[in-house]
């Protein structure tokens, strides 16, 4: 298995994703011998894990189960380690289709940050794309090249540690699409069009403040970009229950002889429906999205 | 491998494409000698041929594209006369000179847009009084509406899922485009694997999928009645090979496969209505193809049928009438055994796909159109892997609940989400940065999940709902 390659069964040094529930999961290295904690006990490697198809239950020491799942990008993203603030499925799928990324698309990516974004480009342009991507913090570029080599997808990315505002992608005119999630954008948009290859691709910029927004436009403006869009995308999610709503009472229909207290005729009656409800709260504001094509004409 | 890329991004005769002028896309085929219509003008698109996607051209007299000059001009950014607001501008529709006949004269004098915007500036009595920002929204609106130019682009899912919702968005169940992109991150549809799709979307569905799979791995559609809809597949203009990973599997099989009865060698309804049509003139009928459906038997019945009525046609051949009847025969003989070659193909097709949906592993399951999807996700799950992702698109919120709660009763899937993407466009200009007027409604609503291991004991460990148990209701001493 690996992040771009189904498999399935579990074999040792595989990554596999231990659901316990929807809020509750996490990554873990098949490695005979290993044991893992979990709040339903123990979950040994060697029985439990390896061999084992994906998607299967497993059982734990104190009597309880989980579920082991393939690893996809997705599943990283909601459960990779944070070293800086991340992108999330929704803005990568937008980002993914509005880039037309597709197998053998040449990526450039900065910052690579904790390398959710990476891991959905690398499973897009796999077997015959490339992606480069460039992290200006040493440890974090560091940790990425790590990543993605335990995750089998190496081979896919090359990864700079470099300022991409000051030095560039390391690569010129072999880019698709350009990626830019960096505090200052707008000093990178001239890399960015040189990384693009000559013949046109296409450029996305992500800034969480509007200011940097405009700033950005004006710079790919200037630089002969077209189609520049600016948008955002929320998602909302319906949690599916079933409600219960109380019918009201309106008394008898026929006046009963004594206490006209008794018109009530004191049932509790409540009709049941299915209903997508709407959390509390949701996530209002990610970041803006800025797309452009660069062109010959 | 330089001269490869710069095929792939030249324009080539027989390409499908998309026109683009401002914001209307078209999706064509490149022909020449074969007009088009597109923003109420009839184009020729021999011209295009070898010049790059992406390309610009001017639409000249007579519908020819021209390509562009090497240096668009773009306008001065001179100090203008501007206004300092609209205070004192009145709207009498009276401040332009220019009448609708002038401008088509203009137009006829080959005028390009620039130029007609130009005229229209000069002669507007109120332009100079404008605001700047007002000035070049003026600009900006009369350019949209003169300009002539329009853009040659290379189908991508995010053009043509643009188009079609821009366009036709019924043909589409109203999908719109950033809900195709949630499918299709959410469904991890990549290179390699082998999806189910269920797509009564024109194939826009199907189309994406197939791009975002690269012509790696398999596709099968499987597909209600008697053809599955491809007309949005086609704009895509993927090269031959990406034909070779797509199957197709109708509906109307899929218990008997599922049963394991399906058997494609003896389908005796198809043969029947091929024999009734070919009565009387399967004389000349090739052996093998005859063999290979196993109407052996029924074969030879109709060539000794037939053999008569052919000696009695050469005697009296020579006829005009008669003459008129060997034709006629002899094109009902043709067209029965195209039928009989289309309805080979078909079966072959039909076996390719059902070996490989019988092994039940597939890697990911996505349905999109106006069929209701809690039947169809019932049925279709079952060729599904444990732990792969399943995508269920719908126009209405309504079903997907019913097919949420469905899925529940079923088990053997985590991580159900309903949900729906929230889209703003915004326009960026210094000052004037705001959200679009218009948005978009709605875009339709997604179901995912991932698939697990169906529960075969029906007790084991504690229970694990997802979904909280409903509050239970206050009541009042109903119980006297």
């Amino acid at each position: 298995m690996s992040f771009v390659e189904y498999g399935e069964y579990i074999q040792e040094g595989d990554i596999a994703i231990v659901f316990l529930g929807r809020e509750s999961m996490f990554p873990v290295k098949a490695q005979h011998g290993t044991q893992t904690q979990t709040k339903y006990g123990v979950i040994r490697h060697s029985s439990d894990l390896i061999g084992k198809r994906f998607g299967s239950k497993v059982n734990c020491s104190k009597g309880g189960w989980v579920y082991v799942l393939h690893p996809t990008p997705e599943l990283w993203t909601q459960n990779l380690p944070h070293r800086t603030q991340i992108l999330y499925s929704t803005d990568i799928s937008m980002i993914t289709m509005m880039l037309e990324l597709k197998p053998g698309s040449v990526v450039c990516e900065s910052g690579t940050g904790s390398g959710s974004l990476s891991h959905a480009i690398i499973r897009t342009i796999a077997p015959t794309g490339h992606l480069y991507t460039v992290e200006f913090h040493e440890q974090r570029a560091e940790k990425a090249a790590e990543e993605f080599l335990e995750h089998k997808v190496a081979h896919l990315a090359t990864v700079k540690n470099q300022d991409v505002c000051k030095e560039g992608f390391g690569v010129v005119g072999v880019a698709d699409a350009v990626f830019l999630d960096i505090p200052s954008p707008w000093e990178a948009i001239g890399h960015a069009k040189a990384a693009l290859k000559e013949e046109g691709g296409r450029m996305c910029s992500f800034s969480p403040c509007i200011e940097q927004v405009q700033r950005t436009c004006l710079a790919m403006d200037e630089l002969g970009f077209k189609e520049i869009s600016t948008l955002e995308v929320l998602l909302r999610v319906y949690d599916v229950r079933s409600v219960s709503l109380q019918l009201p009472d309106f008394g008898m229909e026929t006046q009963v002889e004594g206490d006209p207290k008794e018109t009530c005729t004191g049932q509790q009656a409540t009709a049941i429906c299915k209903s997508g409800v709407t959390p509390k709260d949701m996530a209002g504001h990610t970041g803006y999205l800025t797309f452009a094509t660069k062109s010959l004409l | 491998m330089e001269k490869i890329s710069v095929d792939h991004r030249t324009i080539k005769e027989g390409d499908y494409v998309v026109l683009k002028r401002e914001n209307v896309f078209k999706a064509v085929q490149v022909q020449i000698k074969r007009k088009v219509i597109f923003e109420k003008q009839w184009l020729h698109l021999d011209s295009v041929i070898g010049q790059l996607y992406g390309t610009s051209f001017e639409v000249a007299a007579g519908g020819t594209l021209q390509a562009p000059k090497p240096n668009p001009e773009k306008n001065p950014k001179e100090t203008k006369e501007a206004g300092m607001d609209n205070r004192n501008i009145v709207d009498d529709g009276r401040s332009q000179k220019l009448t609708r006949d002038d401008i088509e004269t203009l137009k006829e004098q080959g005028l390009k847009g620039q130029e007609i915007v130009q005229q229209l500036i000069e002669n507007s009595s109120t332009f100079r009084d404008k605001t700047e920002f007002a000035q070049e929204k003026y600009i900006k609106k009369k350019k949209k509406k003169y300009d002539n130019t329009i853009t040659v682009l290379k189908p991508s899912t995010r053009i043509l899922a643009l188009m079609y919702h821009g366009r036709e968005p019924g043909k589409i169940c109203h999908l719109r485009y950033d809900t195709l992109a949630q499918m299709l991150t959410l469904g991890n549809v990549h290179a390699g694997s082998k999806i189910i799709v269920f797509d009564t979307c024109a194939g826009l569905v199907l189309g994406a999928v197939m791009e975002r799979m690269g012509g790696y791995g398999s596709v099968i559609q499987m597909y209600p009645g008697g053809e599955p809809v491809r007309a949005a597949t086609d704009n895509f203009g993927f090269p031959e090979h990406f034909y070779k990973t797509l199957h197709e599997f109708p509906l109307c099989k899929v218990n008997l496969l599922l049963d394991g009865t399906l058997s494609l060698d003896k389908d005796q309804k198809e043969t029947v209505s091929a024999v009734d049509e070919s009565n009387g003139a399967m004389s000349k009928a090739p052996q093998d193809s005859v063999q290979k459906m196993g109407e052996e038997v029924e074969g030879e019945k109709d060539s000794a049928q037939a053999s008569p009525e052919v000696d009695t046609m050469e005697v009296t051949s020579e006829l005009p009438e008669d003459k008129e009847k060997e034709e006629r025969a002899a094109r009902r003989e043709n067209k029965a055994l195209e039928k009989k070659v289309k309805q080979e193909e078909k079966r072959k097709k039909h076996m390719e796909a059902a070996a490989l949906l019988q092994g039940r592993n597939a890697d990911g399951l996505v349905i999109a159109g106006r069929f209701h999807p809690t039947p169809l996700v019932l049925s279709l799950l079952k060729f599904v892997a444990p732990s792969r992702p399943f995508v269920i698109y719908c126009q209405h919120k309504e079903p997907l609940i019913e097919c949420h709660t469905k899925l529940r009763e079923r088990g053997g899937v985590i991580g159900l989400q309903l949900s729906e993407t929230w889209l703003r466009h915004y326009q960026v200009l210094p000052n004037r940065t705001h959200p679009m007027l218009l948005m978009s409604g709605g875009g339709g609503y997604i179901l995912s999940g991932i698939t697990v291991a169906m529960d075969t004991a029906t007790s084991s460990g504690p229970q694990k709902t997802e979904e909280p148990a409903p509050k239970r209701q206050k009541l009042q001493d109903t119980e006297s």
